[in-house]
């Protein structure tokens, strides 16, 4: 290994600290050097992604678990800093530094307090790097529990209440709905984890001896039976399971538009990531008794998920509840307990994350510069904002799911995995892909086409920053869509070494 | 026996430190009184901090033939002690100079109060345990009526010297009973004698020692004096209270529980679990009803010690190390919420939870130093909190008592809702006045140094837990 492969993962998770303590020490009127500073860090965070990216090896006979890197923590509780990714985690370090480096260059416009603001989004960053490359299950929840830490703030200070005639919901009520939502949430994964570590008695918090000790009978069936529901749901929680989604669609519509990218984008994979590294690695047997549930409710989400998002009337409603929706299939495909159905749900949470932020980032461009999210009000908004339809109509069509994008490649997997497993509820989740044309389609035609009211004639396109953030974020879309191989083949890696337990 | 009196060397100088404050305070001009004698005492307590360190590190004995005991244990809380002390009258100075008429008499009880912990943590039987305890008790009820001229400190004076009184009556009356029964107050002593089933009489004895214990450690149902001597009390012996005498009475439940009742664990633990689930629950509930900062604490502290309580059903090594390292997370993350308290109410003469509006544009410091301690007692991580209850409930799994750690979690999780409240305040509420607040150098010094602690504690605990591991192996059965 050669020095960058030791140090790489560590790295992803010291910088943005670094990045907060720096950006704490300047000085609050030198808003642009923030600004910069921010996004200089975030870029090279996605350097270091893509470096693991690429580094990582795939090839038959490679180690599952690569750039390994371990401190002794705390040795009473065999508590150790273990960092380590595999074939599922890669696509997932590279999402996080997708969205982070576009998300602060969004950030640019903001100007209330852009110090603190860039302070708390780093530590989540953080906290979000920590989760996707801790493979001890102490540090695992550490990080996940620190994500959810600067969540409040972010929401409440930088976020927008929703004000409708007939629906009002003020950020700060989103923020503690969020909150309290996550924080209840992991009450489950925390009795989880610590029964697993007694239970387990193996004296280590690292996931791979956990995992043989499930094996070898120290969870035995019973246990795992009842331990797995508390990690599903617990996890589920931040994936948007149903019937625990509802923080959802009010937290990513308040919160300012890069905390809705990196929340809708990453956080809520942490969710699914949770119950793939924590439930089928380590509880495979009470995977198997859950599977069914796990895939009814994931059948729920994407049905709910869709027709919610069809009756919305704030745009920004309508991507959060199609994210519920989304995060239907990932579930879904984690549910299945089967090669194709898993990996599709890895690709799926990467398709998904790029997407989101995609959504997120034009949908807050929009709001900035009109001030309205009313569907009804905006129409044909094509006409003036050129590269901002073109952007939005891209990220549609990926979450309809069309040929040539991540979304079709992520989806296919996941049914073609469904319908080995379920075809019942398989196919209706193809109809909920159908519903999430129609929600789309209608959505698209009204905003940004047809005639355009003339309130709407000045309103400015995309900044050149913004345009270059949303072409970032639209490299991977295409690039998957078209020439999925080298994800496929390192998720593949991971998705083998993980079904090997079953 | 020759007994070593050279061993306690620490408890006469802290003594003899008490003694000077107060002689000093009688030669100085009024307007000097202040910081000198706040000087002495925490400079005395800082240098005797290090000096039982050096001196007593690999010093052990059970001086009288049990009575008083020089072990590992005892220096780790004797430190923890007088840290406390040394930040709590540093806490103190601007307020005493403000509000108070004799800050000799304040900094000298805030010693003698230390010393009366540090003997609690030292005490081998029972009677030694109640005069210590009596020591730090007279010193607190003196302290919480300092606020001459302020009704409610005379008060919470009152209401606490009687039912205080009170207890250390049934609690003076349970050790009598043991001592009927058994012919001996030593832990060790009794232990031999609690091994087989309890009789009648040793179950009367050990509850009304319990209430006694219960009432100093406000656990429900003995908790309800806590709320009013909080808000009644000045706030800088506020923080005493919930620190200094909170982490004092669990270094003496757990040294009693550790050696007395190890081995009739199963004949106490449910019941003893049940109050910990009442203490916990109680005390987060009402917390969502406060409007007073002050009386908001009290009953956060009371959530604290269901936590705590949990760490003494579970009573294995693992539980020991446990409530040591969360009494040093939580006396480094009240102090630092304290601090604050003080900050603010020094500056706006207000303590209710709405005069904490807008704190984040007044003074940033103030605010990031609050939110971070709140986060901590909430059990979140970077923070101190995270680790030392998870070290707590994984000591409470160990111990089989999974439903007592899901009911810990849910109440970590109800405690958050009330901190973000105040965060609520602090960030997006608009205050009235919205001048920027004065922070005094020494109140932003502490603000760090407890700042610190809390994140040091929460990111690194491996070399403090090492320590608190030898303290643990002092205790009889986790040799």
């Amino acid at each position: 290994m050669n020095y960058f492969e030791r140090h790489i993962l560590e790295t992803l998770i010291y910088l943005p600290m670094l990045a907060a303590l720096v950006i704490m020490l300047l000085p609050r009127q030198r808003q642009d050097l923030v600004r910069q500073t921010a996004v200089l860090s975030s870029a090279l965070l996605l350097l270091g992604s893509l470096y693991v990216f690429f580094a990582f090896d795939h090839s038959a006979g490679a180690a599952p678990f690569q750039m390994e890197r371990a401190y002794p923590w705390m040795e009473q509780l065999g508590i150790s800093v273990r960092l380590a990714v595999d074939g599922i985690a890669v696509p997932m370090v590279l999402l996080t530094g997708i969205v982070a480096f576009t998300g602060s260059i969004i950030s640019w416009r903001i100007d209330k307090e852009n110090k603190n603001f860039f302070v708390l989004f780093f530590l989540l960053v953080a906290g979000v790097y920590g989760t996707f490359v801790s493979v001890d299950l102490f540090f695992f929840f550490f990080f996940y529990e620190l994500a959810v830490v600067p969540m409040y703030l972010l929401i409440s200070v930088w976020g927008s209440s929703s004000t409708f005639p007939t629906f009002q919901r003020s950020k700060e009520y989103s923020a503690m709905k969020l909150t309290l939502y996550l924080v209840a949430g992991s009450v489950l994964v925390w009795v989880g984890i610590i029964a697993i570590y007694i239970t387990a008695g193996a004296g280590s918090f690292d996931i791979r001896v956990l995992q043989e000790a499930a094996r070898s009978g120290a969870l035995d069936g019973n246990f795992q039976r009842v331990i797995f529901p508390l990690i599903m749901i617990g996890f589920g929680a931040l994936a948007g399971l149903w019937p625990f989604h509802t923080w959802s669609p009010d937290g990513h519509v308040a919160a300012p538009t890069a905390v809705s990218m990196l929340h809708a984008g990453v956080l809520m994979k942490l969710g699914a990531f949770g119950i793939i590294r924590v439930g089928l690695t380590i509880l495979p047997s009470g995977a198997e008794d859950w599977a069914l549930v796990l895939f009814i409710l994931a059948t729920v989400n994407v049905l709910y998920g869709a027709f919610s998002a069809m009756g919305q009337q704030d745009l920004k409603y309508v991507i959060g509840y199609s994210s519920v929706s989304h995060m239907g299939y990932v579930l879904m495909g984690i549910a299945t307990l089967e090669h194709l159905g898993v990996a599709g749900a890895t690709l799926q949470m990467f398709s998904h994350g790029v997407m989101t932020a995609l959504f997120f980032a034009v949908v807050g461009a929009i709001y900035d510069r009109a001030h309205v999210r009313d569907i009804g009000v905006l129409n044909g908004l094509a006409k003036r904002m050129r590269w901002t339809s073109v952007f939005f109509v891209i990220a549609g069509l990926t979450s309809l799911g069309l040929p040539g994008t991540s979304g079709f490649i992520a989806e296919v997997l996941v049914f073609m995995g469904a319908f080995r497993t379920e075809p019942i509820l398989a196919v209706l989740g193809v109809i909920g892909a159908g519903v999430t044309a129609v929600y789309i389609l209608r959505l698209i035609a009204k905003v940004f086409f047809g005639p355009m009211d003339k309130q709407w004639e000045h309103l400015p396109d995309l900044t050149k920053k913004e345009g270059f953030a949303a072409a970032v974020l639209v490299v991977p879309i295409l690039f998957v869509g078209v020439y999925p191989q080298p994800f496929l083949r390192i998720i593949d890696s991971g998705v083998a070494l993980l079904l090997s337990g079953f | 026996m020759q007994t070593n009196f050279t061993l306690l060397l620490p408890e006469f100088l802290i003594a003899g430190l008490g003694f000077l404050v107060l002689g000093v305070d009688l030669f100085l001009p009024t307007e000097r009184k202040n910081r000198i004698t706040a000087t002495i005492a925490a400079v005395g307590m800082a240098a005797i901090f290090i000096f039982s360190f050096i001196f007593l590190w690999d010093r052990q004995d059970r001086l009288y033939d049990g009575i008083y005991m020089v072990d590992r244990y005892a220096l780790i809380f004797k430190g923890l002690f007088l840290a406390i002390g040394v930040l709590v009258v540093l806490m103190s100075v601007e307020y005493v100079g403000k509000k108070m008429r004799h800050p000799g008499e304040y900094y000298a009880l805030i010693v003698f109060s230390v010393l009366g912990a540090v003997m609690m943590a030292a005490s081998g039987e029972l009677l030694t345990a109640y005069i210590s305890l009596e020591l730090l008790s007279f010193s607190l009820y003196i302290l919480v009526s300092m606020a001459r001229g302020d009704k409610r400190s005379a008060e919470a004076g009152t209401k606490y010297i009687i039912l205080g009184a009170l207890s250390s009556a049934i609690l003076l009356y349970g050790i009598s009973i043991l001592y009927t029964t058994m012919e001996t107050t030593d832990f060790r002593f009794m232990a031999a004698t609690l091994s087989v089933n309890f009789k009648p009489s040793v179950i009367v004895g050990l509850s009304m020692v319990l209430a006694g214990f219960g009432f100093k450690a406000a656990m429900v149902p003995f908790h309800m004096w806590a709320p009013d001597v909080y808000e009644g009390a000045p706030t800088p012996i506020t923080a005493h209270l919930a620190v200094l005498s909170k982490a004092a009475i669990f270094a003496l439940i757990l040294r009693f529980f550790a050696e007395t009742l190890f081995l009739s664990l199963d004949q106490w633990q449910i019941t003893m679990a049940i109050f910990a689930a009442l203490t916990m629950t109680v005390g987060n509930l009402v917390a969502l009803a406060q409007r007073n900062i002050k009386r908001l604490l009290a009953y956060s502290s009371i959530g604290q010690v269901g936590f705590l309580l949990v760490g003494v059903v579970a009573l294995n090594a693992t539980a020991s190390n446990a409530i040591i390292l969360h009494l040093v997370g939580y006396s480094f993350t009240t102090l630092a919420v304290f601090m604050v308290v003080i900050a603010v109410e020094n500056h706006t003469g207000k303590e209710e939870i709405t005069d904490m509006a807008g704190l984040a544009s007044r003074s940033p410091l103030s605010a990031m130093v609050m939110t971070a301690a709140l986060f901590s007692l909430a059990g979140l991580p970077i923070f101190a909190g995270f680790i030392t209850k998870f070290y707590l409930f994984t000591a409470a799994a160990e111990a089989d008592l999974l439903w007592l750690v899901g009911l810990a979690v849910l109440n970590s999780v109800i405690s958050l809702y009330y901190y973000l409240n105040i965060v609520r305040q602090m960030y997006i509420e608009v205050p009235a006045d919205a001048s920027p607040m004065r922070v005094p150098r020494l109140t932003r010094a502490l603000l760090l140094v407890t700042f610190a602690g809390t994140v040091l504690v929460g990111i690194y605990p491996g070399p403090l837990v090492d320590i608190i591991d030898t303290a643990t192996s002092a205790l009889g059965p986790f040799r």
